[in-house]
């Protein structure tokens, strides 16, 4: 009963988790931006910038003109040509290491990651969802128009709309990876350009593309969802939320000093507000301060906010604020390390995934899944999309926690078709109190068609991450009141209850050796059969066309010589 | 019985004889009966039928543009004689070559009648506007077609000085000349008559001019004049649908804060000439406001003016950097035409736009060709706190914006010849004749295009053999080929309406057929690695068959010399 409980509350979560409440503004339009900065333990610096735009508008009733101020035009067209309810769509560098950093604020599988509830009044899903991916790669310059039916599945539990309404149909919902593509400038350049104030005022002076891409992550991210206008929720508004989050780090970028700066960082420092923004703050993360680092300038202003199930305390620069750029007319934030790098807490829900096996035929892929509360079981849910080519057998899945076999209380599987859709497998799994759980399942490497191959076969094919969705019982009390303003970067997933909260955290995606033919060998096969047809061909040809005919039986060597002299002496010749 | 199978071992020695040389030529059969067309069925690419007969048919295009006129006569203008003798219609014709595939001819079909009372009481009203509006309330003319009024020479509804008014609907009042009185014949009046009905015509529905410039598409422009060619270059081209983006440029947010109130203005200025506009094409506005967007061009600061410049010659330059954080229309591939409305920051304010001869242009607006317009509005908001709140007068930018969208459409407003008066245009900002007018030159604009690229569509097919063409582009071509005769059709009858619809439905088609991916898959397959790929096989199988058949010839050839020798 006590698994039933928490399913039950993980899908309660999902159906409630439509009130989230903005706070009440007076303008239509209305633009925040954000970049909190949190010193890791391991010495690395995260930078995570959030900018939201909110509309109070319908794009999808009929009207044709559409007038646009502070939302991008473009997603806008998007939105209203395509009835998009949600979309989030998140480009990503890096791999997330969260057994050194932490929990990132939003989670984003390595490569890039698209995921659209569409309205329930679309009546191709399948064809709209093709035709939107070909714009978005369009809009970002990304390879979005490699999403097809081989990579595209219908999630039944794990993606549920982060907006308001109510419509749960996985028909309209579609999820894919593309783990392989590469993140980098050209990606950057049309997300800035979205801002309203662009690259050219506000926290996104900071976005210098060769400071942002050298780094230990990258992720960008944009969520568009319908959100409550106010908190009594009678009307709906648009949000846009468009996120950046990096990894700097030290060792390598910092020259050895522990010491940390934005014009480090950025190589540029702030020194005005987005004038659109109705609000322009940064948040340094204080909880460990004093003994672990030094910041400067000093900041009377602290907010306290519940994050990830944690208490953390942060100085905060209000830019909109002209006391806040002091003579200088420049914020350039500075934090010292005081203390070496210490251990930190193990995060309570971690995952791991890696295929085992040897030889070219089958595997065996691994997940491994940690709980490493004292005392607390939760449960999660484990989606894994596994392409066509790697043919799972389902009879061969185990799931074990603490050497005993652990039965998953709900499991969705979609067998593949090849060259038409992946598998997908979404468990449902209690998770026992500091334990490891670990999901096997065996698989057959498929033989590609010879033009099916990557241009760099050899390199491997990548398997996207596996996404656990999870309802982590947290260590303070959470902060349910949703009517007070919260800073965006605590607001992403709204909160129900007080003793958990949300998380979803990704693993590693794989990268398998498929069997790779030489690829010059269809040409010796066909060089190699020809061959041998054609000798067998010639001497039959031979055999059928030669004409054996009965020679005359010519003269021996000592008449022909006998007749030579003979004629030469007149004699008659012999016969 | 013993000839007999002395005649049958004969034959049998004889087949024994020539074993070799009748199984080298069975081999030969089989391959060139089974082999090669077993190995030609399986390597052929699909390739649809295609009706290239009609393809050809419409390469060699003949396109007949008719409009029906009717002229009526009223009180006064005929004696009583003439009145009974008037014949009912006359057909005129005019044959023009373009060049050596295009060949025009204009039909112009005249209806003559006398007024009836009711349209006289409405010609008798003082204005001729009036008369315009009570004459259109008594009958609709079809679109493409024209009614001409004859007034007597007398009227007082035209003014003075003025021998053609010309309406907002399809319909124009015309003063009898002076001759018309002393003429004797009927024919005369006629006659002269026609002169100015040719003019009006030419106003009101198409002149040659304009159709060879529409036929552009199929014509290379020799003989035609620069002017003309300015002209069609400043308008887009004939598209089935268009999006209007109006875009604010803030370039400094902190110092302006910009109001428009776009949504009211498009609709009170712009949407009722779009609507008018519907049957050519589709129309998408929208609107955005962009901050921190800069010109890329530094104006000069002009001491005698006490304002910032922006020469002519440097406008080139302007857009480019703007055209950046424009973006694309994401949602349809249709071409976009952009209206930008530049407030210069306070640094560089007043902000003049001058012409070639450094004199300020009254508009302070300039308009790119197939692309848009940019109006520049100067703000003067000075000394009071910062950001300013500047509320925009749209009347005052959308009466700059909305004759460049009616320029960008195509709307000729060529001045009209003397003795010409045109009627207010009414609050659509469009008259139906001037609608037919671009309808005419667009549908055959369309069918230009259309006939064009199905052609080289067509020839594209004949000389790649490696292209497949499947059912779907071949329905597609069939459908655009058929839609484009009914165009024709539909000209050549004088149905206006139709044939716009026809011809749009012929450049959608076509165009999907002749950008389809489909046909890129198999496009580059080159002939050397085919070769490549044959030769191993080939080579060994046919040079023994080739070798044994050129020796059995050889022998043939010489057997009749070996029976001559013989008989010798």
């Amino acid at each position: 009963t006590a698994i039933c409980q928490s399913i039950t509350q993980l899908m309660m979560w999902y159906a409630n988790n439509a009130k989230y409440f903005p706070p009440p503004s007076t303008a239509k339009d209305q633009f925040q931006e954000e970049l909190v900065i949190k010193p890791l333990h391991s010495g690395d610096i995260y930078a995570s910038f959030q900018f939201r735009t909110q509309w109070d508008t319908d794009f999808l009733l009929g009207s044709k003109v559409s007038h646009y101020r502070l939302f991008p035009k473009s997603l806008g067209q998007v939105i209203s040509k395509f009835s998009v309810r949600e979309l989030h769509i998140s480009f990503t560098q890096g791999y997330w290491r969260t057994m050194q950093w932490g929990q990132p604020f939003l989670p984003s599988p390595p490569g890039a990651e698209l995921w659209v509830w569409f309205q329930d009044t679309v009546t191709d899903v399948d064809l709209a969802w093709k035709e939107l991916t070909n714009v978005l790669s369009g809009i970002f310059c990304a390879s979005l128009n490699f999403i097809d039916s081989t990579n595209t599945v219908q999630p039944s539990a794990s993606f549920k709309p982060l907006g308001v309404g109510n419509v749960t149909d996985q028909r309209f919902l579609r999820y894919a990876v593309l783990p392989r593509e590469i993140v980098c400038t050209e990606n950057l350049t049309p997300w800035k350009k979205l801002l309203p104030c662009g690259s050219k005022a506000g926290l996104a002076v900071l976005m210098k593309s060769e400071k942002l891409f050298h780094s230990s992550f990258h992720s960008q991210a944009l969520h568009i969802r319908p959100v409550c206008k106010d908190w009594q929720c009678k009307s709906t508004s648009w949000e846009l939320r468009q996120t950046l989050n990096v990894v700097f780090d030290l060792h390598t970028s910092g020259q050895g000093k522990r010491e940390w700066s934005l014009f480090k960082m950025f190589s540029r420092t702030l020194t005005e507000a987005c004038p659109l923004a109705s609000s322009s703050k940064v948040y340094v993360d204080i909880t460990d301060n004093p003994q672990l680092f030094e910041l400067s300038p000093a900041t009377p202003l602290v907010s306290q906010a519940v994050v990830l199930g944690d208490g953390r305390t942060y100085s905060v620069y209000d830019l909109t604020d002209h006391a806040t750029f002091g003579q200088t007319h420049s914020l350039n934030v500075l934090l010292r390390w005081r203390a070496a790098e210490r251990e930190m807490l193990r995060p309570l829900l971690h995952g791991e995934r890696y295929v085992a096996g040897y030889g070219l035929q089958t595997g065996e892929i691994h997940t491994l899944v940690y709980n490493n509360h004292p005392y607390r079981a939760f449960p999660v849910l484990l989606l894994d999309t596994v392409p066509w080519y790697l043919r799972l057998y389902i009879h061969t899945l185990t799931v074990t926690s603490k050497g005993r076999d652990n039965k998953p209380s709900y499991i969705h599987y979609q067998p593949s078709k090849d060259r038409l859709q992946p598998h997908l497998l979404e468990m449902l799994i209690q998770l026992p109190p500091n334990s490891v759980t670990e999901v096997t399942v065996q698989f057959e490497r498929a033989l590609l068609k010879w033009t099916e191959y990557t241009p760099d076969p050899n390199h491997g094919f990548y398997v996207g991450s596996s996404v656990i969705s999870a309802l982590v019982p947290s260590v303070v009390a959470m902060d349910t009141n949703n009517t007070q303003e919260r800073p965006l970067f605590s607001s992403f997933f709204p909160c129900k209850e007080e003793s958990t909260y949300f998380m979803r955290i990704y693993t590693e995606p794989l990268l398998v050796n498929l069997p790779t033919p030489d690829f010059s060998m269809p040409y010796n096969v066909i060089c190699l059969t020809c061959t041998v047809v054609a000798v067998g061909y010639g001497s039959l040809y031979n055999l059928l066309t030669r004409t054996f005919q009965v020679e005359e039986p010519s003269q021996g060597l000592a008449k022909r010589l006998a007749n030579i002299i003979r004629r030469l002496r007149g004699v008659p010749l012999l016969t | 019985m013993k000839l007999k199978i002395v005649f049958k071992l004969r034959y049998l020695w004889m087949f024994f004889r020539h074993r070799g040389r009748l199984a080298a030529l069975a081999i030969a059969a089989v391959v060139i009966a089974v082999g090669v067309p077993l190995w030609w069925k399986t390597t052929e690419t699909y390739r649809a039928w295609l009706p290239v007969a009609q393809i050809n048919e419409l390469a060699q295009l003949q396109l007949q543009l008719s409009v029906e006129v009717e002229v009526v006569f009223s009180k006064g203008t005929l004696t009583a004689e003439h009145q009974k003798k008037i014949p009912p219609s006359n057909t005129r014709q005019e044959e023009h070559v373009v060049d050596e595939t295009t060949r025009l001819r204009y039909r112009y079909e005249t209806r003559y009648r006398t007024a009836t009372i009711m349209e006289e009481d409405a010609l008798n009203q003082s204005t001729a506007a009036e008369a315009d509006i009570s004459l259109h309330m008594l009958s609709e003319s079809p679109s493409g077609s024209v009614v001409i009024y004859v007034v007597p020479e007398s009227s007082t509804v035209l003014p003075e000085g003025v021998s053609v008014y010309v309406g907002q609907r399809r319909t124009a009042l015309l003063r009898a000349g002076g001759q018309m009185r002393v003429a004797v014949a009927l024919k005369e009046v006629l006659a002269s008559l026609e002169t100015w009905i040719k003019q009006v015509l030419q106003v009101m529905s198409f002149s040659h001019g304009d159709i060879t410039a529409a036929l552009s598409d199929r014509v290379r422009p020799g003989d035609r004049s620069r002017e003309g060619l300015a002209d069609s270059m400043r308008a887009f081209k004939s598209s089935p649908g268009y999006e209007i983006t109006f875009s604010l440029l803030n370039p400094d947010p902190t110092s302006h804060l910009l109001h428009w109130d776009v949504e009211a203005a498009i609709s009170s200025y712009i949407q009722p000439l779009l609507s008018k506009m519907a049957p050519v094409a589709n129309f998408s506005i929208d609107s955005q406001i962009l901050y921190y967007a800069v010109l890329g061009v530094n104006p000069r600061y002009d001491p005698t003016l006490n304002a910032y410049t922006l020469n002519a010659d440097s406008l080139s330059h302007v857009i480019n950097p703007v055209e950046a954080r424009l973006g694309s229309s994401a949602a349809s591939s249709n071409p976009v035409l952009n209206f930008l409305l530049y407030v210069p920051d306070s640094r560089h304010s007043p902000l003049h736009i001058t012409d070639h001869r450094r004199h300020t242009v009254p508009s302070n607006a300039f308009s790119s060709p197939r692309w848009g317009g940019i109006m520049v509005y100067n703000v003067n908001a000075s000394g009071t706190e910062l950001p300013v709140d500047v509320h925009i007068d749209m009347r005052r930018v959308m009466g700059v914006f909305l004759p460049q969208l009616r320029l960008m459409l195509g709307v000729q407003s060529a001045a009209p010849p003397p003795g010409f008066l045109i009627g207010p245009c009414g609050n659509a900002g469009l008259a139906d004749w001037e609608l037919d007018r671009l309808m005419w030159t667009r549908s055959v604009e369309n069918v230009a295009t259309a006939t064009t690229t199905i052609t080289s569509l067509a020839q594209l097919l004949d000389q790649i053999g490696n292209i497949v063409i499947n059912d779907n582009i071949a329905e597609q071509v069939s459908s655009a080929v058929a839609s484009l005769q009914l165009a024709v059709g539909q000209l050549e009858v004088g149905n206006l309406g139709l044939a716009m619809q026809y011809s749009k439905e012929a450049i959608l088609q076509s165009e999907r057929a002749f950008f389809d991916p489909s046909l890129l898959h198999l496009l580059y397959f080159p002939d050397d690695q085919k070769f490549a790929i044959y030769i191993p096989l080939f080579l060994p199988m046919c040079v023994p068959i080739l070798l044994s058949l050129l020796k059995m010839a050889s022998e043939v050839r010489q057997r009749p010399g070996q029976g001559q020798a013989k008989k010798d």
